[in-house]
């Protein structure tokens, strides 16, 4: 990692760099009770993340409900501080910034939100909306606000005469973009976009999804994408880390993912995703699941897969997998990794 | 766990109560001292008009108000809890726990006088809560199940009207028509309830009962109805409709079921509210209840009378909240502590 | 799963006077008037459904999916929905019949599964009561008989120690559980037809594929006909005999599986399909997305209603913009509503379309 050098110059984007890694990223919420409101557990939403993103990529997380995607999400943003670990952006360490010297940062680190009606306020214009980052962080444009507002919203594909109207005149795939118009106002580097199309009809999940790559293109933005779609996912993404309960079980290229799965998680999550193919109907061999997600108050120990693994053999339950790089560019937790190509490579551990 | 809760609940309600009490104190003591007044100028309010400065300040020594602010606030929870001895000169006179104290016109002991006047107000708000309990949600459902039809306006009118309309209003406005006018009803008063008909007793109460009902009837037909229209709604009842079930269990099981949960709160609320004394409606129908015993203790600046009547009407309030809060637990399994 | 249709006819009702279908929808029309207008939620659909076989209804949200399915279960609130064509269930008119003689058939002959199982069970009340009171309806047994049946369909949806779950609360249940729960009630009086309305949703994906293997598994046990409602074709295509795309409250094609699949004919099945990503071909470069935003359903637009959104509504000299596309027999029951020529139909599909799905 290179930290030192980054002190004073400012960092000249090069695609390919490091922009954000991420080391033992932990997050717990914890639960109390009693008489005293003693601290009796902890939702452990998120244990122990450990990854990079490089700039101009598409890194996405997904995994089922309650993994951790959204508090990852959040704590990247740092709209959450972690529990422990390390979130370093572009050369800094922004783990336990305070509000006072994230704030410049936030320029830079953008989220957009899941929800396209919650997370716009009802009574405020688009121009508001959209204009607010300007205000807030203070930033001087060329043609005043409002004609930034505006070039923002042609960007997205809304019209300019939006600027007076209010979020409820608008569909959801709109207001969505009236989201993504009010995250790029600030032109940041990173955005993290928590499920951004999971609220969208099919038809204009499409024109999000092309709009969030053409923007991509056009201003060398480097993506987190928080998706539980695995066909969206495999879409949009370059890498792709699949969590559960909280953990990275495994993280690896897009291909690589979907083509040669190494994670019996990830494996069994592939094959349950219902594919629009008649000839494929019924006949499909597939992998089923018991059960649902353990509860995050107290995961499994060990493999937290093991409660559902059709793999899993004494071992899981007592020993911890690390998440290790059994191919270049692939890593996986697991003891009885699915897909290796030396047969022998990991079965003695 | 459950235990745990308890004891959480009840400590705080001990606390809430005694905050009370300070805060009461404070106003009725601190604040004249802090306008500059003596303890004999406190003091002088409580003797006659022609009295000595010696007198005075002889009933200010004897009201304690010459000891520190402290002492006398210590005194006065330490009576609450032991009781207390109190000494006229004349001879030790013993003030059992709970000790609210002397009037300090009257020289009478406040605690029985206020135990004297609670069954009264049980009987009004008790009756009353029947009857407006009853009517109230009873017009809620018909008005919801009705809605936009012209039982619901009017049924909405009337009930915008109830919780309009003051309570000396309305309350004046039936004496003067029922009392006054047909002579169908006393004038005020109560008659107690014990070996005599209970039926009196009911007669007398008739009417503070109908009007205080009125005006709480009227509010809570307005919330059950907003709150039936809403269950009605909600999924749940539409999958109730999807086993066959009939309207009626629909409804009865499905729907008021839900919407009458937080009116169980509001309603637990507004009786412990009304047990500390309905004091519009016991002025109005002159019924010796605490009410009527908070608004004597009031003009007169009666020290202990005020401070017993708000501690009681506090503990009231705060058992209510306790009360609703358990059975908010037995109504709804989602908050039941695990 | 294609042979066993003549032999259920078993019922001794006589009423049916055309056709054998169990459930047989007529010109369906349901309308809300508001305060902004009518909306025309549901404006002529029709349909036919055997038992044992599996109907999917796929559109985009506010196509009028759930309102047919409610108009057939009759949950509409009365005198808020106009509602007019028929509905037969075995026979019987559902839509002129009175509401005493539908609430009677709901539950016992047609139940209902809904999208979001937490919201759709009653908080206050046990699961195993709610089952028991869904079997009680219908039948006169004791509660422990009832009881004891709730426990057994509990068993059979697969939740784990039935016997001590039925007295716990629908809160205390997973997502999955929940939706199992659900189906153990809409199943519990043994219904001819079951009406699942977007039951995998709310889901996760592994419990998805959990809860679609059991009602294809109960679908064969039961024999009933099934109506799968969704906006996932891949949904669809895991359970569906048949399909019927809906859009703005009509149906714009009506097919097999394999017709809606392999040979789509309309266009905004097309735009459909190519606008979801697909996880068993090859990743397209860029999606294709359909232009524009579904449209009002109270100013829906003249002629067909996709015409604003559609990029061959100008190959039919301005029929798409004026005339409603009756929804015609293309061969072999392949039913489409679009006015687009056989040849430039075929055109578009084997140039446009067909190379980038
Ligand atoms: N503020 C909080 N306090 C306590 N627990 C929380 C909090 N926020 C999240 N959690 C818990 O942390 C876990 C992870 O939540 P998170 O929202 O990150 O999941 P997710 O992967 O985004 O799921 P989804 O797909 O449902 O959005 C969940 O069990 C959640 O209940
Ligand atoms: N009671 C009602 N009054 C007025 N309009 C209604 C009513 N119920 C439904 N609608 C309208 O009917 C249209 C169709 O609704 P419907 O619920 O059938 O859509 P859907 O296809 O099920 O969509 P989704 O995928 O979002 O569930 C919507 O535009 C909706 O607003
Ligand atoms: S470590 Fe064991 S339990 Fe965990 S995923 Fe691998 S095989 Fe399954
Ligand atoms: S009728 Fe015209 S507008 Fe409608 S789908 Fe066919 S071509 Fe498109
Ligand atoms: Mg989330
Ligand atoms: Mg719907």
């Amino acid at each position: 990692m290179t930290t030192a050098d980054t002190e004073s110059t400012p960092v000249v984007p090069k695609i390919g760099e490091e922009i954000l890694s991420v080391d033992g990223l932990v997050k717990h919420f914890p639960i109390r009770k009693g008489v005293l409101q003693r601290q009796v557990g902890a939702v452990q939403a998120v244990d122990g993340l450990t990854f990079n993103v490089t700039r101009g990529e598409t890194l996405s997380l997904v995994g089922e409900s309650g993994c951790g995607k959204t508090t990852t999400g959040r704590l990247l943003t740092r709209l959450l501080a972690p529990t422990s670990g390390k979130i370093v952006f572009e050369g800094r360490d922004i783990s336990h910034l305070g509000e006072g010297r994230m704030r410049p940062l936030r320029r830079d680190v953008q989220m957009i939100f899941q929800d396209p009606y919650g997370s716009l306020n009802p009574r405020h214009t688009v121009g508001k909306i959209v204009g607010a980052p300007f205000r807030l962080q203070h930033v001087k444009t060329e043609h005043g606000v409002k004609r930034a507002v505006q070039e923002l919203l042609e960007l997205v594909g809304l019209s300019p005469e939006h600027y007076n109207r209010y979020p409820h005149e608008f569909s959801g795939g709109q207001r969505q973009r009236i989201g993504i118009a009010r995250t790029l106002a600030l032109r940041p580097k990173l955005i993290v976009a928590d499920e951004p199309v999971s609220a969208l009809d099919v038809s204009i999940q499409a024109q999000v999804v092309n709009l969030l790559e053409d923007l991509q293109e056009e201003f060398d933005l480097t993506y987190v994408m928080i998706a539980h779609d695995l066909s969206v996912v495999r879409h949009v993404s370059d890498r792709v880390a699949v969590m559960y309960l909280g953990k990275i079980v495994e993280l690896a290229d897009r291909v690589d993912l979907y083509e040669k799965p190494m994670h019996p998680y990830t494996v069994a999550l592939l094959s349950a995703v219902p594919v629009p193919d008649t000839k494929r109907k019924g006949k499909q061999e597939r992998i089923r699941l018991q059960g649902d997600v353990p509860s995050p108050i107290n995961p499994p120990p060990a493999c937290r897969f093991h409660t559902r693994c059709w793999k899993a053999q004494e071992i899981c339950k007592t020993q911890e997998p690390p998440l290790v790089e059994l191919k270049p560019g692939h890593q996986t937790a697991c003891h009885f990794p699915e897909n290796v190509e030396a047969p022998a490579a990991k079965a003695d551990q | 766990m459950v235990f745990a809760y308890l004891v959480r609940r009840v400590i705080g309600a001990v606390l809430l109560l005694l905050i009370v009490t300070a805060v009461t104190f404070a106003i009725f003591f601190l604040v004249p001292r802090l306008g500059g007044a003596t303890a004999d100028d406190l003091a002088g309010r409580y003797v006659g008009k022609s009295a000595g400065q010696e007198q005075i300040h002889n009933t200010a020594v004897r009201l304690g108000f010459t000891d520190p602010l402290y002492v006398q606030y210590g005194r006065f929870v330490k009576g609450l809890v032991v009781g207390q001895d109190y000494n006229y000169g004349t001879g030790i006179e013993r003030c059992p726990a709970p000790c609210f104290g002397y009037s300090f016109l009257t020289q009478q002991p406040v605690w029985p006088d206020l135990v004297a006047r609670i069954p009264v107000t049980a009987s009004l708000a008790g009756g009353a809560a029947f009857i407006w309990l009853i009517t109230g949600v009873g017009t809620g459902i018909v008005s919801a199940l009705r809605r936009g039809s012209v039982l619901d306006r009017s049924l909405m009118s009337v009930a915008l009207a109830g919780v309009s309309l003051p309570i000396f209003f309305t309350g004046l406005l039936s004496l003067s028509i029922f009392s006054y006018g047909l002579g169908w009803t006393q004038q005020g008063g109560i008659n107690p309830l014990d070996e005599t008909n209970p039926l009196w007793w009911a007669y007398d109460l008739i009417l503070p009962w109908v009007t205080l009902a009125f005006l709480y009837a009227a509010a809570y037909a307005r919330l059950t109805r907003a709150g039936m229209l809403e269950t009605m709604n909600e999924d749940y009842v539409r999958t109730a409709r999807a086993k066959g079930l009939t309207e009626r269990t629909v409804i009865l099981r499905h729907g008021l079921r839900s919407a009458l949960t937080p009116i169980l709160t509001i309603f637990g609320l507004d009786l412990g509210l009304l047990m500390g004394g309905a004091i519009l409606t016991e002025t109005t129908f002159s019924l010796p209840g605490i009410g009527q015993y908070a608004v004597i203790a009031l003009r007169a600046n009666d020290l202990p009378k005020v401070l017993g009547v708000t501690l009681v009407a506090a503990f009231f309030i705060v058992l209510a909240n306790l009360v609703v809060d358990l059975l908010y637990a037995v109504v709804d399994p989602r908050v039941r502590i695990s | 799963m294609t042979e066993p249709i003549e032999e259920v006819q078993d019922a001794p009702v006589q009423r049916v006077e055309r056709g054998e279908a169990f459930l047989d929808v007529r010109n369906l029309q349901v309308h809300f008037p508001t305060d902004d207008g009518v909306v025309k939620s549901v404006d002529g659909v029709s349909f036919k459904l055997e038992r044992g076989k599996t109907l999917g209804i796929v559109g985009e949200s506010g196509s009028g999916k759930s309102v047919t399915s409610l108009s057939i279960m009759g949950l509409h609130p009365p005198g808020v929905a106009k509602i007019s064509g028929q509905i037969f269930l075995d026979g019987q008119d559902l839509v002129s019949s009175s509401r005493e003689e539908v609430r009677l058939l709901r539950g016992k002959r047609m139940a209902m599964i809904f999208q979001d199982p937490l919201s759709a069970m009653h908080p206050f009340y046990t699961v195993g009561r709610q089952i028991i009171e869904a079997y009680q309806v219908h039948n006169e047994v004791s509660k422990q008989v009832a009881r004891k049946h709730a426990i057994e369909m509990l068993d059979r949806v697969g939740i784990p120690q039935p016997d001590r779950r039925v007295d716990a609360y629908p809160h205390q249940f997973s997502g999955g559980m929940r939706q199992r729960a659900m189906i153990a009630m809409a199943l519990s009086c043994d219904p001819d037809l079951l009406i699942a309305d977007e039951p995998t949703t709310a889901l996760d994906v592994t419990v998805q594929a959990q809860i679609l293997d059991l009602i294809r598994d109960l679908q064969r046990e039961f024999n009933s006909a099934v109506i799968i409602i969704t906006h996932d074709l891949g949904v669809v295509a895991e359970l569906a005999d048949d399909i019927q795309v809906m859009y703005a409250g009509r149906a714009a094609e009506y097919g097999t599986a394999e017709d809606i699949f392999d040979r789509p004919q309309h266009p905004y099945t097309w735009g459909l399909l190519g606008s979801m990503p697909r996880i068993d071909r090859e990743r397209s470069e860029r999606l294709i997305p359909i232009k524009g935003t579904p449209p009002s359903l109270i100013n829906v637009p003249s002629g067909c209603a996709f015409n604003p959104r559609c990029n061959y509504a100008h190959l039919n000299d301005g029929l798409s913009q004026t005339e409603r596309p009756e929804l015609l027999d293309t061969g072999n029951g392949h039913l489409v509503a679009c006015h687009l020529s056989p040849q430039n139909r075929r055109q578009a599909w084997e140039t446009d379309i067909k190379p980038k799905l």
